[in-house]
């Protein structure tokens, strides 16, 4: 009788382990799924999302001009570049470059050189786009904050930065009509 | 019981400089509770959770709103199409605000039936009546804040009732809205007060626990613990009746959120706020419409005003108004009919409140307004000379163990 009793209480612990646990696991689940709309909601909204691409005319754009445009909140540098820019975007020399890149890979069309206009050190944005601005060593961009200085292809040269300035994806949907994002 | 072991070291070295654990091991796992206690003693619990819920959404929707006249409305819509989980916040956020008034509704007719709010628990019961009426704030200038038709006129209909003050009442109302009409000050000020007054509810919340902790529940029947025979620890009995309650009350509530969101909402509130045309029939929301009805009642402006702000001020005063000392209406034969007739009068005055003032309405409104003064005015104070009260039980434990049923459970388990 006692052994009997015994068994059944111990299997009675059981459940109500099983029990227990099980409560404990719904309850996490359910201030999971409680906490995730909470959080998620400071995500992009949809709207913020479908403002993600932009397009740019450049057929106004004469070569040794540049102009900068607003794309998610961010400044985008397009340059027209001369031939002796190109030329010596091309021609430099990548061995000893901090983030080596070919300037082929870094344009679609090599006239147009298209780049995210946020410094890879701290976020700000260089200068270079005006013709009266300080366009650095290598005569492309120049970071006022830090002092960091970019090439015609918009690579690293020289200060604290520590990649090239970021090439968006974009694409030519004709001769002179660009669509980033 | 005395005091607090804990066998974790770290728990004993912060407990032994800032004795918070000793305090949350007091007040929420021994806490001696009545052990009678009934299921409408869940809805205290459940109106804090209800508060967290809304201050939760709440803060999370601020992030997503723009308080101004040009952008209040859209960036609500924004938020219902285009923010992540967004309908669903401000879905929980504004039926959360009905279910809150349901859950207090209870609580409060809860503390009127039992007698709770009588002495030495006076303090407690006008903290409770100060916590609604810092709710009712809170949620009138809430739902101007989408800036839609009804937000618009309600806003206009209840700043107006100041302006039935004599001398100063034009010159309040002017200070309230920040201008001659409800506009864009307005509704940044009213943006910023509801923000800011849950905090204050929660504040007046603490108070309103430590006043409750001071002597503990009151109980069904009414009469005061006499020892530990008549308690049990808080944690795990009555946590575990909260949770279960809670459970239910979550699946109600969700039930709302997904299938029946705006049933509770006007959909003119869905139209951008329009200060050149009034809806044809304005209506507060449902947990106002007793207090509106009494407002419409009265054939006088300052007259309907006194009245209406009257329903709730009688509140705070009825720990004196009522002169007998037995709480629960248990034992209270006349009381407790009353208690009902009160009851279907404020149902009534709600049903009222959303009709049109005319006609056969408004002679209702009179009479249901008229009850609920003789109510708490004259038959607060006189019943306890005519009514025959019975008799109490000796202590709580006595009824719950005379009766058949648990005492032999109770025997059973002594047995084993």
């Amino acid at each position: 009788m006692s052994t009997k009793s015994k068994t059944k209480n111990h299997k009675d612990e059981g459940k109500r382990d099983f029990l227990v646990v099980s409560t404990y696991a719904m309850a996490g689940i359910g201030a999971a799924s409680f906490a995730w709309p909470l959080i998620d909601q400071m995500n992009p909204a949809a709207d913020t999302l479908a403002l993600a691409s932009t397009e740019i005319d450049l057929s106004s754009l004469e070569e040794g001009q540049a102009i900068t445009v607003k794309w998610r909140g961010k400044p985008v540098f397009v340059r027209h570049r001369t031939a002796e820019e190109i030329k010596n975007a091309q021609e430099a020399s990548i061995d000893d470059m901090r983030d080596p890149e070919k300037d082929s890979d870094r344009v679609t069309n090599e006239k147009y050189i298209v780049l995210v206009g946020v410094c890879t050190h701290l976020g700000c944005v260089p200068l270079g786009q005006k013709s009266g601005d300080v366009k650095g060593q290598y005569g492309g961009w120049f970071c006022p904050c830090h002092g960091s200085h970019y090439d015609h292809s918009g690579r690293i040269r020289k200060g604290p930065a520590p990649t090239n300035l970021a090439v968006p994806s974009y694409e030519f949907l004709s001769d002179t009509l660009i669509k980033i994002g | 019981m005395s005091k607090a072991k804990f066998k974790n070291p770290v728990v004993k070295w912060i407990d032994h400089r800032l004795p918070i654990f000793s305090f949350m091991d007091h007040e929420l796992n021994h806490y001696p509770t009545p052990k009678n206690l009934n299921y409408f003693w869940n809805f205290g619990s459940l109106a804090g959770i209800a508060l967290v819920t809304m201050i939760i959404t709440g803060i999370v929707l601020s992030m997503n709103y723009t308080a101004h006249v040009d952008y209040a409305f859209d960036s609500v819509e924004r938020i219902m199409r285009d923010v992540n989980h967004g309908w669903l916040i401000r879905y929980i956020h504004m039926n959360g605000a009905s279910f809150f008034f349901i859950v207090v509704y209870i609580h409060i007719f809860r503390g009127l039936y039992y007698g709770s709010y009588k002495a030495p628990r006076e303090l407690l019961w006008i903290l409770g009546v100060l916590i609604l009426l810092l709710m009712m704030a809170t949620a009138f200038m809430g739902y101007v804040l989408p800036w839609g038709q009804m937000s618009f006129w309600g806003a206009t209909v209840i700043t107006n009732l100041f302006s039935a003050i004599p001398l100063v009442g034009e010159s309040i109302v002017t200070w309230l809205w920040g201008g001659f009409s409800v506009d864009n000050s307005t509704l940044n000020r009213f943006f910023s007060l509801h923000f800011v007054l849950p905090f204050v509810i929660v504040g007046v919340v603490i108070l309103h626990l430590v006043a409750l902790h001071r002597f503990g529940s009151n109980n069904p029947i009414g009469i005061d613990v006499k020892g530990t025979q008549d308690t049990l620890p808080f944690n795990p009995y009555y946590t575990i009746k909260d949770l279960f309650g809670l459970g239910v009350f979550l699946t109600i509530f969700a039930a709302a959120v997904f299938f029946f969101p705006n049933f509770m909402g006007h959909p003119d509130n869905y139209i951008e706020a329009n200060p050149m045309v009034t809806p044809a029939h304005i209506v507060p929301e449902w947990y106002f419409l007793p207090f509106y009805a009494i407002l419409r009642a009265i054939p006088d402006k300052l007259g309907g005003v006194l009245f209406m702000f009257g329903s709730i001020a009688v509140l705070f005063v009825i720990p004196w108004l009522d002169r007998s000392s037995v709480r629960s209406s248990q034992f209270r034969p006349i009381f407790k009919i009353f208690f009902w007739i009160l009851l279907a009068d404020c149902v009534l005055l709600g049903y009222l409140g959303a009709m049109p003032a005319e006609g056969i309405y408004v002679i209702l409104s009179r009479i249901a307004t008229a009850y609920y003064f003789f109510h708490f005015l004259i038959l607060f104070p006189l019943l306890p000379y005519i009514e025959k009260t019975k008799p109490l039980p000796i202590s709580i434990s006595e009824p719950v163990l005379s009766g058949s049923s648990p005492a032999s459970a109770f025997a059973f388990r002594e047995k084993k």
